[in-house]
């Protein structure tokens, strides 16, 4: 059986059709979940789509937080439930407190749409786990706001705590300077590009693998972190199942 | 005279009416005088920019039958199938005068009216290509309008999600006052969903849907669109309208699904002329008429007057016609998307276009003690509205083009003149014109939509079609150097290269788009270039048997600078069966053999080289053999679909050497070549002669190729092969300075420039001409 797995459309949202297309390529079922209901339909992962929720016009992710059916993915995060964000899905999350940081203003203040290298810190989590290796992976940013920010401290708890999943790398492959406007265009802290939470279930990350996951695109490497979230969204179906079972 | 008529006078003069049109319209009222909505509604309808009404006469002689053709002009957007029950729309339009005056949301708004195009004919926009012009990159105005309009096109198109991935950025002082903002969109739709925007079915409830009436774009066809400028014109500013990317996302969802839902029977979106165009041209192309209920209209301000209500061009609207036992099921669509919507008037099959005040009843008649306030045929203003014949005269001093073969001039010869083909070459990759358009493009989401396989920057785009082997192909293309020159070539021309482009990615033309951005029509001069560059869109399309679907005219592109040089910018879109058979413009691998098809006629008026060089070149554009470009793309698409081609690149801006050049760029080989020279060196490396092409194909394949061109009457020669870490080419023959020994002996010219050189200049010529990096 596929697994089902939940994509939310907030208004605004434009990547959730290609979301859609990435997760059906990878033999997953997606469900789309408006953002006026509350219900997440018994998925067994949620996928937070890149876009302008809300038009962004605050400040991005900021309104999409509110939203009914982000109180449900907050807890259904809470319960242990598998979520990622991607690039606008991020900023909703790091709004949400889900992951920590916060997503500022590009660098240059220009909105930024090119190919850009990653490379996966860890390969035990359910995001990426199925990847061949670290990297370096290649997947387009489109972001205006896709600077990840936090202080000092967090940023060393972060990175103590295995709560770097991806950083953006040069074309050698090794992490990027913060001033490197090629490898780390959007002036990224620590050249961080996406993240997890401390439990493990809940990432965010600006580049887009959903648009990099066949090679006729030009890139197929995001392929893997998302094949990681439908396999790793399967075995949660197995394991809840086994958990009732015992009950 | 009395003081009433007076009064009218004043009024439709003030909106850009002139007195002949004036009597045209009462004409059209049985003899009476419009009342001053009436005249409002008019004078937006009867601007040039909704009315083609100088155009029109031309526009009739454009070839618009084709194979596969499912909606051509007059329609918001071309349609032609791609088979399996898919369809693709598509169309260019004009946002030049908005974006001269307030280019962010100048830019934006175009990119908001062409996806609206589109998405109203049940297609789901995919893609977007722009096509901008702008004066001297040095000049600071210029720098200001290119920064406002390229934030405007990424900030409305990277937020709806449709990708931007390719167009055109050209610099030339002919737009110093005058820049050109157009728009390609691409959309895709189930053949099954065409979607037509009339208003059938007396009976039928006229409902707008998206954001509220503001005032906003009042006036933006009539008085920004449709006349020339002024030195500055803030006055202008608020004829400008404002653009909401994100009410146009919900916009785009919100109409496919009431065209997937099957609850509209016939939409059009609102665009210049607002609610008047969208009632009447629904009206008019249904043959019915409808009476519009003004206090239904949900307003942005309070205490707007009927006039401005009716013509207001306010952003992100459309209207619908619907059966009365659907308008509950539309209603909940839109609440869904959180969009104004309301029932505003009732088809009727009167053929009028009616405005009540004061309501009406549930019948669609007007409530007791409303009022008509307007009452005008739906035809008198679209389909019957006035037409001018204007005059068109030739200039009296006007360079003609040269009998293929003729002379060039001496003071050509390049190496002669002390410049060194190599140093030419690195100018020419670091101009503006010719150099990476990265710095720009990479403002704009390429990617969204997951379809992008071959994005800005590279020529032709590709997109794939989802589910499917096969892609889309698009390219936009204007030579108003040529056209400058000669504006029957420079039309010519521009069709063959936008079509070349698509051709030899492997992908078959489907049809042509077109923006004709030319200057005022009432001057003869002016006139006689538009008519001259229909006529060469004409036949270039008629001789590539590719229909013209559609398009926009952009007249009075004119400055206290001057007119603009006559720039009709060709959009074309192609389809490439298997997309496993695509060919990019990179060499694919070392020893592969290079190959020239085509030969190079004289002609280096118009070109990169002669504003490089700044040389006073006299031998004029080149000619345009279109038999030979018909023959040269029939050749290139069944070498690619014979899979014998790894690479091929159209020769175009900079010549066969910049060709070459960007082979070895963008693939990081290098290569080794020999060009014989019969006239000058110049001509061989950097001349722009149309219809030839530089391919590399595996060595095997190479025989195979150089029969197939024979076989077409194509002209083919081996020039040399991929390899080495840069780029020579050694001139040979009789043409080549200094080659008075034998003929194939190597000259002291030759040009020998490392593959990271080439890149330099080419990866950093616009940033700096912009002054964006030092």
């Amino acid at each position: 059986m596929t697994v089902r797995i939940g994509v939310v459309v907030f208004p605004g949202s434009n990547c959730d059709r290609d979301t859609v297309h990435a997760l059906v390529q990878a033999g997953a079922e997606p469900v789309e979940l408006w953002h006026e209901e509350a219900s997440l339909g018994g998925v067994a992962a949620v996928v937070l789509p890149g876009g302008f929720a809300y038009g962004d016009y605050l400040r991005a992710g900021v309104i999409a937080r509110f939203s009914p059916v982000m109180r449900s993915v907050a807890q259904f995060a809470a319960d242990g439930g598998l979520v990622l964000g991607i690039c606008n899905g991020f900023q909703v999350l790091a709004e949400a407190g889900l992951v920590p940081g916060a997503l500022l203003r590009n660098r240059d203040v220009r909105f930024l749409g090119r190919e850009v290298s990653i490379s996966a810190e860890r390969l035990d989590t359910p995001f990426t786990h199925a990847l061949d290796g670290a990297g370096p992976l290649r997947m387009p940013i489109a972001h205006g706001e896709g600077c990840y920010f936090a202080d000092a401290a967090t940023l060393d708890a972060l990175e103590a705590d295995g709560g770097v999943l991806f950083r953006y790398v040069d074309e050698a492959g090794n992490r990027a300077a913060e001033d490197d406007r090629a490898a780390n265009p959007n002036g990224s802290l620590r050249a961080i590009a996406g993240v997890i939470n401390a439990v493990g279930n809940v990432a965010g990350l600006m580049p887009h693998p959903e648009r990099a996951s066949e090679a006729i695109l030009g890139s197929d490497d995001g392929a893997g972190i998302v094949r990681s979230l439908v396999e790793s969204a399967a075995k949660a179906v197995g394991e809840r199942r086994v958990t009732v079972a015992l009950r | 005279m009395t003081v009433a008529e007076r009064s009218v006078d004043l009024l439709h003069r003030r909106l850009g009416v002139t007195d002949e049109e004036l009597g045209a319209i009462r004409d059209r009222l049985g003899g009476r005088d419009p009342n001053d909505l009436e005249l409002a509604m008019f004078s937006v309808m009867w601007s040039e920019h909704c009315s083609y009404k100088s155009s029109k006469p031309l526009l009739k002689t454009l070839p618009t039958a084709g194979d596969g053709v499912v909606a051509g002009p007059g329609e918001n957007a071309g349609v032609i199938s791609i088979g399996d029950g898919q369809a693709v729309a598509f169309k260019i339009e004009s946002h030049n005068h908005p974006s001269a005056v307030e280019p962010y949301q100048g830019a934006a708004t175009g990119v908001g009216g062409i996806l609206r195009d589109i998405f109203t004919m049940g297609a789901r926009p995919i893609a977007v290509l722009d096509a901008l012009r702008f004066g001297d990159p040095g000049d600071a105005r210029t720098r200001h309008l290119i920064d406002g309009v390229v934030r405007g096109v990424g900030g409305y198109g990277n937020c709806v999600g449709v990708p931007t991935v390719g167009g055109e950025l050209v610099f030339d002082p002919t737009y110093t006052g005058n820049p050109l903002v157009n728009v390609m969109a691409i959309g895709l739709l189930e053949e099954r969903q065409l979607t037509l925007a009339a208003a059938p079915g007396p009976g039928n409830l006229v409902v707008l849907f998206g954001s509220t009436t503001g005032r906003d774009g009042i006036g933006g066809a009539s008085v920004l669109a449709s006349a020339t400028f002024g030195d500055s014109d803030p006055s202008k500013r608020p004829s400008v309208q404002v653009g909401d990317p994100f009410a146009e996302k919900l916009l785009i969802e919100a109409s496919l699904e009431l065209i997937e839902r099957g609850l509209v029977e016939g939409l059009q979106d609102l665009g210049a002329g607002g609610i008047t165009c969208a009632t009447s041209e629904t009206a008019d192309r249904a043959g019915t008429g409808i009476v519009v209920d003004l206090d239904a209209i949900p307003r942005r301000e309070p205490d707007m007057e009927p006039f401005e209500v009716m013509i207001s061009e306010s952003q992100e609207r459309m209207c619908a016609a619907v059966l009365p036992d659907r308008w509950e099921a539309v209603r909940d669509v839109c609440v869904r998307w959180g969009l104004p919507v309301a029932v505003i008037g009732r088809v009727t099959d009167d053929g009028d276009i009616t405005v009540v005040e004061g309501g009406l009843d549930d019948d669609g008649r007007a409530r007791a003690g409303a009022r008509e306030i307007a009452r005008m045929p739906a035809a008198a203003l679209t389909s019957d509205a006035i037409i001018h014949e204007r005059l068109a005269t030739a200039p009296q001093h006007r360079r003609a083009a040269p009998a293929p073969g003729a002379p060039i001039d001496p003071s050509d010869r390049l190496p002669e003149r002390g410049m060194d083909p190599g140093a030419v070459l690195l100018g020419l990759l670091g101009t503006a014109n010719l150099s990476s358009r990265r710095a720009v493009f990479e403002q704009y989401d390429s990617t969204v939509g997951a379809d992008t396989v071959a994005g800005p920057g590279r020529g032709a785009a590709v997109l794939r079609v989802k589910n499917t082997t096969k892609a889309l192909v698009a390219s936009t293309d204007g030579n108003q150097a040529v056209g400058a020159l000669d504006p029957y070539l420079g039309a010519a021309l521009s069709v063959a290269e936008a079509t070349r482009n698509v051709a030899i990615t492997g992908a078959r033309p489907l049809g042509v788009t077109n923006c004709l951005n030319y200057g005022d029509p009432t001057r003869p001069e002016a006139f006689w270039q538009l008519s001259e560059g229909v006529r060469g869109l004409g036949d270039a399309c008629r001789v590539l048997g590719l229909p013209v679907t559609g398009g926009n005219v952009s007249l009075y592109n004119e400055s206290p600078d001057g007119p603009i040089a006559p720039t009709p910018v060709i959009g074309v879109v192609g389809l490439l069966e298997d997309i496993g058979r695509l060919v990019g413009p990179a060499f694919v691998t070392e020893g592969d053999p290079i190959l020239l098809v085509g030969e190079s006629t004289p002609g280096m008026s118009g070109s990169a080289y002669a504003a490089l060089a700044g040389a006073a070149v006299e031998d004029g554009p080149p000619a345009l053999d279109l038999a030979r470009e018909v023959a040269l793309q029939a050749f290139i698409r069944e070498a690619i679909s014979r899979e014998l081609v790894a690479s091929a690149q159209d020769v175009s801006g900079g010549g066969l050497a910049v060709a070459l050049a960007e082979g070895a760029m963008w693939s990081g080989l290098g290569a080794q070549v020999r060009v014989p020279v019969a006239t000058s060196p110049a001509v061989e490396l950097f001349g722009e002669s149309p219809s030839r092409l530089v391919l590399t194909a595996r060595p095997r394949f190479a025989p195979a190729l150089m029969l197939l061109a024979l076989q077409h009457g194509l002209p083919i020669e081996e020039l040399g092969v991929v390899g080495g870490d840069r780029l020579v080419i050694e001139l040979i023959g009789a043409g080549a300075t200094g080659a008075s020994e034998e003929r194939g002996s190597r000259i002291a010219d030759a040009l020998e420039v490392p593959i990271a050189d080439l890149r330099h200049a080419w990866d950093h010529g616009l940033a700096r001409a912009l002054g964006w990096e030092g």
